[in-house]
């Protein structure tokens, strides 16, 4: 149980590829046998692929046109703001 | 014979900067294209509702172009286009405090314990599973569990990819402290999510 605490702890760490060696082995022999920290581990690293995958929150094609109109009559105008 | 084609002159930032403050709109627009979708992708997940995040668009692009004489070149462009980003962002939602449930800081505390109870295996791709749409709004969703101040750690570090020192100085936090609150954020994500994407 407190071998899982620890690498609960050290689990963003280890997506960062920020671990000590030594401590990164010994949490890689504790993931080959701890299904609960195993799935943790992958379900977290799912987690941010999710947020960061490029299809998803694409700018709307009439967000983007408003964005442009807006800066162009704002900041091409010399009278602007 | 080597192919003579002429390669298209790819800017960096820095110069683009430059002719934006000399005066050059087109430049300014150029760094707009550039970054116009990460930024309304930032002020969505900040949000949480898209015309916020089209206002925080616009107002992050203004200002950004009205304070221009103000960027340093010892920081990325980017960098500073998203700190304008998120507190544009961060001033949406404290308008909207007062008739939202969610807090806008973390009331468990920092050194509180988080124990995972979502333990099951996940589905494999979800993101195959269910329509875009509808991911889309799931993770909008789990976002807006949580507090904004763990939120924004989150999306600049895993989403928009700034180092952690980077975000400790947009956030003014110090790099301890974004550390520990991207791994809180991490886990509180990992946990809404689970809900719905486990297998059974």
């Amino acid at each position: 149980m407190s071998e899982c605490k620890n690498c609960l702890q050290q689990i963003s760490e280890y997506l960062d590829g920020q671990m000590d060696p030594e401590l990164k082995k010994r949490l890689e022999e504790h993931l080959v046998f701890c299904h609960s920290c195993k799935v943790v581990l992958d379900s977290t690293r799912k987690t941010i692929e999710l947020y960061c995958d490029g299809k998803l929150f694409q700018l709307p094609v009439a967000v983007r046109d408003r964005l442009h109109t807006a800066l162009r009559q704002k900041l091409k105008d010399p009278s602007r703001c | 014979m080597t192919d003579s084609g002429e390669t298209a002159v790819v800017k960096d930032d820095l110069a683009l900067v430059a002719e934006a403050k000399a005066g050059s709109y087109e430049a300014f627009e150029e760094l707009v294209n550039r970054y116009e979708n990460k930024i309304y992708r930032l002020g969505l997940n900040v949000t949480g509702n898209p015309e916020d995040a089209e206002d925080v668009l616009q107002e992050a692009f203004l200002k950004a172009f009205q304070h221009l004489g103000e960027f340093r070149a010892d920081s990325r462009f980017y960098t500073w286009l998203v700190r304008i980003a998120v507190n544009e962002g961060l001033m949406k939602l404290r308008k909207r405090r007062s008739d939202r449930s969610v807090p806008m800081e973390d009331e468990v505390g920092e050194d509180g314990e988080l124990i995972p109870r979502e333990l099951a295996d996940w589905k494999p791709n979800p993101e195959q599973i269910f329509a875009q749409a509808e991911i889309e709004s799931i993770l909008r969703d789990a976002a807006q569990k949580l507090p904004p101040t763990y939120r924004t750690v989150f999306l600049l570090r895993d989403v928009e990819d700034l180092s952690t020192a980077e975000t400790a100085s947009v956030l003014n936090l110090s790099e301890g402290t974004v550390k520990a609150r991207l791994f809180r954020a991490r886990l509180m994500l990992r946990e809404e999510l689970s809900k719905v994407f486990k297998r059974g």
